[in-house]
């Protein structure tokens, strides 16, 4: 790297501007499969989180990860939005773009969306402004400074608003909102990224049976726009979204299929009920 | 609110309309009252008196300041009477230098505690500051510099919470000890003082004391027009976002420390400016205004006035400062207990301060309701 490239890349660190014209489209999945990870090693003081964990996802696919506590679920989401950089392996998000290289928002902008366990809306902004918020495009503080959102940002938005049915309460303190709708609001707020994958994490705990039912049929109608990993204990759940279903244990994924094999299989059995 | 036009995006709340009108009411008044009204009559407001209420303008415009990177993006400074103080020293070089032969030791180019001190030449950094537009650009530069590395360093290295507020205190106090140094050549113990002219203007004359008081109130105005632009753009859900919730916020792909570098630096910028009215109206400048516990005044001024909301920022250096003047001059040992008593009253009974109360006994929902058309 010469010395002005070196300026540039700092100047567009602090500044916030200028980087995206320049990388290439992320997340081109022309082969069909949206997201690599091969032999992704993550150590904390000596304890293996991930083991060589190899895992591939289909573009428009609805994926649910099972696996008891301490089954490396939560690291593996960590790897793939950047927040743990692992100690071996790949990660790729389509061909092109190697996520071992980007930072969290880096990870963010190239079109990996993540909703944690705990609903984290801004309790102090509207329905709205949260969804505003979360608007893909431009975000350095010059354009949020002096532009609002584009008209294609404000349709986006509206629609966002229709799919997860908050149109009534957009003027609505989010903080003020019941559990199951601050999912929904989260997941809102991933859709307004258009995001390639969505990494969706314990979406139904503590929620009503209405409003797992509602939140089932969210996820299964963003399916083929979107790949959708979903992370659940909730076996019912699982069994009314799921056409594939992975199991990790200690680090490792333990076995693939539908929800039926994977129930029926011994060692899923003997890791969840114990020897 | 995207939709509505900028005077009603910047006026919209009660709580601006009467910080504004109050603001013009003082500046067409006390003007009036102090130069028209004859010394003798009841009516007439004594230099001191304006003097005073400019001075609580400068801390109006420091508590804005602190008020945009605490109330609003969470960021507690401890150290940002420091960048006060840097603004009050590069106006205090210039009044310095305006004093010229007209010093004690009638050195023409050369202050007096630089013969003092046996110097024979200017140091570099005194070059230039007997021109008012080189003063005044290093009164927005210095504390904007110092604000810019400062949180770079911190921010980058994702600097949060309690060890942001100690460092910044560090910062001040080291700041402190370095202007206490006599061969820092910033006078020292003594500071800068014995202004004779701003401008080529009698800096005690009631015209320049009035012109002063009325600069003071632009400033306080404009940089409140600036924060609530600010604080209610686009940009300004994000840095609350970044208050509330760090790290979601950086997940929407925000680059969460360049919001925070700039909202800093601006803010430091703010607290530059009113050091700078500052100065020439108590007349001295000196390394005791580096004090860390004049920063965390400024934090308390923000906590009793209500955080998070510019005009109680306002009322609570004015409502505070007032007590202040009052208590020092009555009950001097009985301060301090009561600016700790205040504060530990306010952060356990009134979260959103005397504005919070204030809406509170008005009945009126807390502005958050404010709804939003799309």
């Amino acid at each position: 790297m010469n010395a002005s490239t070196a300026i540039r890349n700092g100047w567009q660190k602090v500044f916030g501007t200028g980087a995206r014209s320049e990388r290439p489209p992320p997340g081109d999945a022309s082969h069909g499969t949206i997201l690599y990870l091969e032999d992704i090693t993550v150590s904390f003081d000596g304890f293996r989180a991930l083991d060589k964990l190899t895992l591939y996802i289909d573009a428009g696919e609805l994926r649910c990860i099972i696996g008891p506590n301490g089954a490396g679920k939560t690291t593996m989401m960590d790897v793939i939005t950047g927040k743990t950089r692992p100690d071996a392996g790949s990660a790729w998000f389509g061909q092109t773009t190697d996520l071992l290289t980007l930072t969290e928002p880096e990870i963010a902008q190239a079109g990996i969306g993540r909703k944690f366990q705990k609903p984290t809306v801004f309790e102090q902004h509207t329905v709205y402004e949260n969804l505003e918020l979360a608007a893909a495009g431009e975000k350095s503080i010059w354009t949020t400074l002096f532009r609002p959102l584009t008209p294609e940002q404000r349709d986006l938005l509206d629609s966002v608003l229709e799919t997860i049915h908050l149109k009534d309460l957009q003027g609505m303190r989010a903080g003020a909102l019941s559990h199951g709708q601050k999912q929904w609001l989260e997941i809102g707020m991933l859709l307004m990224q258009s995001p390639r994958l969505l990494l969706v994490d314990e979406p139904v705990a503590g929620m009503t049976p209405q409003e797992v039912e509602r939140t089932a049929e969210l996820l299964v109608s963003l399916a083929g726009k979107h790949s959708v990993v979903v992370v659940e204990h909730d076996m019912d759940f699982v069994r009314s979204i799921a056409r594939r279903v992975t199991v990790l244990h200690e680090g490792r994924v333990l076995t693939e299929g539908t929800i039926d094999e994977v129930q029926n299989d011994r060692r899923v059995m003997e890791v969840y009920l114990g020897e | 609110m995207n939709t509505q036009s900028l005077p009603s995006l910047l006026f919209g709340d009660r709580g601006t309309k009467v910080f504004f009108g109050v603001l013009l009411a003082a500046l067409v008044l006390v003007p009036i009252l102090h130069l028209a009204v004859p010394a003798d009559s009841g009516l007439h407001l004594s230099g001191y008196t304006m003097t005073l209420l400019g001075k609580y303008m400068t801390y109006a415009l420091l508590a804005i300041a602190v008020d945009l990177v605490w109330g609003y993006c969470g960021i507690l400074s401890l150290g940002h009477a420091a960048f006060f103080a840097l603004g009050g020293y590069a106006m205090g070089m210039y009044l310095m230098r305006q004093i010229g032969p007209r010093g004690v030791y009638g050195h023409p180019v050369l202050p007096d505690f630089m013969v003092f001190l046996n110097w024979t030449e200017l140091p570099w950094f005194w070059h230039g500051f007997d021109m008012f537009w080189f003063a005044a650009l290093m009164v927005v530069i210095v504390p904007g510099a110092l604000a810019f590395v400062f949180g770079w360093l911190a921010f980058r290295s994702r600097v949060t919470g309690v060890y942001l507020s100690i460092i910044t205190q560090a910062l001040t106090y080291a700041l402190m000890l370095a202007f206490f140094r006599n061969d820092m050549g910033f006078g020292g113990n003594n500071g800068l003082t014995d202004f004779k002219e701003i401008l080529g203007f009698d800096i005690n004359a009631p015209g320049t004391r009035v012109a002063l008081f009325i600069a003071s109130g632009i400033a306080l105005a404009l940089g409140y027009l600036a924060c609530a632009y600010i604080t209610r753009s686009r940009a300004g859900r994000v840095i609350q976002a970044v208050r509330d919730a760090e790290s979601r916020a950086r997940f929407l792909g925000y680059r969460i420390e360049s919001y925070k570098l700039w909202v800093f630096t601006f803010s430091a910028v703010l607290a530059g400016i009113a050091g700078a009215l500052y100065v020439p109206q108590v007349g001295i400048i000196n390394p005791s205004e580096f004090q860390p516990i004049n920063s965390i005044e400024v934090v308390i001024w923000v906590a009793v006035g209500g955080r998070g909301t510019l005009y109680g920022a306002v009322a609570g250096a004015v409502l505070v400062n007032y007590a202040k003047t009052y208590f020092t001059a009555a009950l001097p040992e009985f301060w301090l207990y009561a600016l700790g008593a205040l504060f530990v009253i306010v952060t356990l009974f009134m979260p959103r301060g005397v504005v919070g109360l204030a809406d509170r006994f008005a009945k009126k929902e807390p502005q958050v309701a404010e709804a939003v058309t799309a």
